[in-house]
Formats: structure tokens, C-alpha cells, sequence
């Protein structure tokens, strides 16, 4: 077992210093013919998309084309994202149930009737187009499929192996997700909510922790890591929302007592805590949310750029440098993607276990 | 400051995608998962428990194990004790009734010994009377072959009896 878990560890590492090298390989060919811009270049990166970008071969991007989905005023409208010849700059227009749309800056506008071509002000944003509303399966919502089919793979088959053996006994992938699964229940959920109402929260704290830890993983892997779910604030939006939900949902007379009336202290005390505490209610689902997203965001900045010393000066000689750093930060973030999905669940388990704590005054 | 301001369509997928994934692994995953792992620890706890039992069990069973092997120690002795007794008892009263038989015997063959003696003087007696008969015979007829004894004899004889 602990020579397996060591293999694991170590294949892991390996796998990973091999694909921040893929980087270096991977921007040169993509800015090559304009000046590098290592801004935009990692913008680009840790953005949404609307197609998924693969690598350039020969100067000729290779990606995946996402179908776009647009709700506007005359209903919805769907089409696929290589309509736009990869053009991204607002030139290329497409013509669809009798409207059309050009995509600037990873956005798409619906031009207005009677205009031939998009129109920008001096602030570049376009002044002749308006923006339907998006419900794109743009790369972040495809990686995050992506994440959902390997979720289910692995821990479907995790219950099968319980189904099968009689002595439910973990043998082979079971062994392995056992312990994580048994480490959220014994170190997150009981120590937080209380022995006696963690059951009813398991799901969601366990589905949260693998969700948000396989996309942080995902994101760390090249080629696909152009998808940077977890580090898109509107995937923790998301979920911090849910835990927010949940929490206001399970919140007991104790509960909404120490936000609106806190017990034990004088009046003009209540009165002075209470805005402090709704305030509180509302700061504790923004800061999951806030940190999720900051910490992951910005590990992939911290590689890019470190990448893009090599463009920015134009010399080989600091690769060895760059992908030595980039290596270092990686290994880091290896550990972030279970530090942050931990903290995320740890956090929310806390609140709900704020939310269902019986009073002990 | 697009990077900040949370897309509507991620929203939007996000949400359907998490429910979802929510929803199958409860059914799938999580309930089968938690169910074993729960059912393993409570029968671990009960194969505990019933070994703690079994071990109490067998504490007690040793406890009797001693019990039973004082009392028959116990009784072990005592039938010894006994068994002596009827030994010795036995032994007493054999000797008591040898003893007695001995002292019957003793007492039967002294008794014959005594009535053998008796008969034997007897015999004595007669014999040396025969034999006194015989030689006063002879003496006599040896005295009586002259007058002056034969009178002599008897008046020795006469003055005896006299005695007597």
C-alpha cells in the first residue's frame, strides 16, 4: 500500500514536470508572428472561451469547436463556435436565423439591425451591438463535463466494489478513495457540524471536495489546462451560493437568535452586533468564493508568466530558469488543488455547523 | 475586470452540472459508499464487543475450571482421609480379632497341652505303677523266696501304712 501510494506520487510529479515543460513548447508557435503580449497571452489562458484551443500547428490553431448557445430577443440560437474561423477580433460576422453575431474578446455580440460591421468606441467597446445572453458549452462548462464523467467513473465503480464483495472489504480503486472518503466524514464533517447531524450534509460536503479537487487537478494538466474552471469566479460562485443556500436553509432558532439578538451581551450590543452579523452572514460565502478562485487563478498566472520570461526575453538560455521556477510552483500547486478543495469543504462545514449548533448557554 | 465578473452561462452550467453530479453520486456513490464503510465499522465494533464477551466468558470458565478442581481436590482428600480411616479401621480390627483367635487358639492349645499333660502323667503314673508292681513283684518274689524277709516286708509295709 504504501509503496503503491508512493508509485502514485511519484508518477504523478513526473507526469506534471513533464507538462509545465509542454508550455514552453506550446506559446512560442502561438505568438509567434505578432510581439508577445504575456499579458494577454495569460489572460487568455486563465479566461472562458468559446472554443477550445489545443496548440497551433504551423502557424494553424487546432481546436475543438463548442456549440454556442444564445437566448436573444427572437429566441434561442445555436450554432457552433468554428463559425467564426477562430476570429476573435470582431471582423468575422455570422449570420444566423436572420441576426448577426462576431465574437470580440471572448465575447459575443448581435449586431444591431442596420449595422454592417461592428463599430467600436475609444474604450474598444463595440457601440453598434448589443450582448444576447450566453449559455455557451464554452471550454470551462466542457472541462467541467469532462470532470463529471471521471467523478462518476471513479466513485460509481468505488460503490461497486462495495456491492460486490460481501465482506465489503476495499480492494483496488476502493482502497484508494476509501481513506479520502473517510477523511472527509472523520476530519471535516464530524468535527465540524457534530456527530449527530453530519449525515445529512455528507453528500454535499463530499461532492463539493471531489468536484472543486479534480477541477483544480484538471486544471494543472497542459493541453486541456487552457480550461481553468475552478480558478473562474463564476464556478465558486456557484458553489459558495450553494453553501450559502444550505446554511440559511439549516440554520436553527440559535442560529438567526445570534445574528438578529445576540444572546448574553447588553442591548446596545445587540443592536451594534446585529448589522455586524448580517453582514457576516453574507461575507462568509463571498470569502469561499474570493478564495477559491484567487489561489487557483493565480497559480496558473504565477507558471504563465514565468513562461513568458522566456518570450519576453527572447532568449532560450532563460528556459532552465523558467521551467526550473515553473516546476517549483507546480509541485506547490499540487498540493494547493487539495489544500483549497480541503479548505472550501472544511469552511462550509463550518458554517453549517454554526448554522445547526444547539445553544449551550 | 472581465476576469472578475462571473459569466452567466458558467453560472448557469455550473449550477445544472453540481446538481446533478449531486444528485447521481448521493444515489450511486455516496449512499452505497457511506453504507458500507458505516456497516464495517459497526460489525468491527460488534466482533469487538463480542470478543471482549468471549474473553469475560472464558474468564469465568477458568474461574469455574478452579472452583471444580478445588472441590475435587477437596474431595479428593478427603476420600483419602477416609479410605485411612477404613485402612486403619481395618487394619484395628483385623488385629483386634487376630488377636482374640490367637488368644482362643493359645488358650485351646494350652488347654490340650494341659489335658495331654494330664493324660500323659496318667499314662505315666499307670506305667510307673505297672512298672512299680512289676519291680515290687520282682523285689517281692525276691524277698519272698525267705521267710524273715517276707515277714520283715511286711511289717515294713504295715509301719508305712501306719504313716499314711
Amino acid at each position: 500500500m504504501t509503496l503503491n501510494t508512493f508509485k502514485n506520487v511519484f508518477f504523478s510529479v513526473l507526469f506534471l514536470a513533464i507538462s509545465f515543460v509542454g508550455y514552453a513548447t506550446e506559446s512560442p508557435e502561438n505568438e509567434n508572428d505578432k510581439e508577445f503580449n504575456a499579458k494577454e497571452m495569460i489572460m487568455h489562458h486563465v479566461k472562458d472561451a468559446h472554443e477550445f484551443h489545443v496548440v497551433d500547428w504551423n502557424g494553424k490553431p487546432i481546436t475543438i469547436a463548442l456549440p454556442i448557445i444564445l437566448w436573444t430577443d427572437q429566441g434561442l440560437t445555436t450554432f457552433m463556435s468554428s463559425e467564426f474561423h477562430h476570429d476573435d477580433s470582431g471582423s468575422h460576422i455570422v449570420e444566423k436565423d436572420g441576426m448577426r453575431f462576431v465574437k470580440y474578446h471572448e465575447k459575443i455580440y448581435q449586431l444591431d439591425a442596420n449595422a454592417q460591421e461592428v463599430a467600436f468606441d475609444a474604450e474598444h467597446h463595440p457601440t453598434n451591438a448589443s450582448l444576447p445572453t450566453d449559455l455557451s458549452i464554452t471550454r470551462n462548462v466542457f472541462m467541467m463535463w469532462i470532470s463529471v464523467i471521471a467523478l462518476l467513473l471513479v466513485f460509481i465503480s468505488t460503490a461497486r466494489v462495495y456491492k460486490k464483495s460481501n465482506n465489503k472489504v476495499p480492494t483496488g480503486i476502493a482502497g484508494f478513495m476509501e481513506p479520502l472518503i473517510v477523511f472527509v466524514r472523520d476530519e471535516i464533517a464530524k468535527p465540524m457540524i457534530g456527530e449527530h447531524k453530519y449525515n445529512k450534509y455528507m453528500p454535499y460536503l463530499l461532492t463539493v471536495f471531489f468536484f472543486i479537487w479534480i477541477n483544480n487537478i484538471f486544471g494543472l494538466i497542459p493541453i486541456i489546462n487552457g480550461a481553468n474552471v475552478s480558478g473562474n469566479i463564476a464556478f465558486t460562485l456557484t458553489l459558495a451560493v450553494f453553501t450559502f443556500i444550505i446554511t440559511t436553509i439549516s440554520g436553527n432558532k440559535n442560529y438567526w437568535k445570534h445574528i438578529f439578538w445576540m444572546p448574553g451581551v447588553p442591548v446596545p450590543m445587540k443592536i451594534f452586533l446585529m448589522p455586524i452579523e448580517i453582514v457576516g452572514m453574507f461575507v462568509k460565502p463571498i470569502s469561499l468564493m474570493i478564495r477559491l478562485f484567487a489561489n487557483i487563478t493565480a497559480g496558473h498566472i504565477i507558471i504563465l508568466a514565468l513562461m513568458s520570461l522566456i518570450f519576453i526575453f527572447e532568449t532560450i538560455a532563460v528556459a532552465p530558469v523558467s521551467v526550473a521556477f515553473a516546476l517549483f510552483i507546480g509541485l506547490i500547486e499540487i498540493v494547493v488543488t487539495a489544500i483549497q478543495a480541503y479548505i472550501f469543504t472544511v469552511l462550509s462545514a463550518l458554517y453549517i455547523g454554526m448554522a445547526t449548533e444547539e445553544a449551550h448557554h | 475586470m472581465d476576469l472578475i465578473t462571473p459569466g452567466l452561462g458558467l453560472v448557469f452550467w455550473t449550477v445544472i452540472t453540481f446538481l446533478f453530479l449531486l444528485i447521481i453520486l448521493k444515489k450511486f456513490a455516496w449512499k452505497p459508499i457511506l453504507g458500507a464503510v458505516s456497516d464495517r465499522e459497526e460489525g468491527i465494533k460488534k466482533a469487538l464487543a463480542s470478543a471482549e464477551n468471549a474473553r469475560k466468558e472464558m474468564e469465568n470458565l477458568h474461574a469455574d475450571n478452579e472452583r471444580i478442581l478445588k472441590e475435587a481436590r477437596a474431595e479428593r482428600e478427603s476420600l483419602l482421609k477416609e479410605a485411612r480411616d477404613i485402612k486403619n479401621k481395618m487394619i484395628d480390627d483385623a488385629k483386634g480379632e487376630a488377636q482374640t483367635q490367637a488368644n482362643a487358639i493359645i488358650e485351646q492349645a494350652q488347654a490340650a497341652i494341659e489335658s495331654e499333660k494330664k493324660a500323659a502323667m496318667a499314662e505315666l503314673k499307670n506305667h510307673v505303677a505297672g512298672l512299680s508292681i512289676e519291680i515290687a513283684e520282682k523285689v517281692v518274689r525276691a524277698e519272698l523266696s525267705n521267710k524273715d524277709k517276707q515277714i520283715q516286708l511286711v511289717e515294713s509295709m504295715l509301719g508305712e501304712a501306719k504313716l499314711n
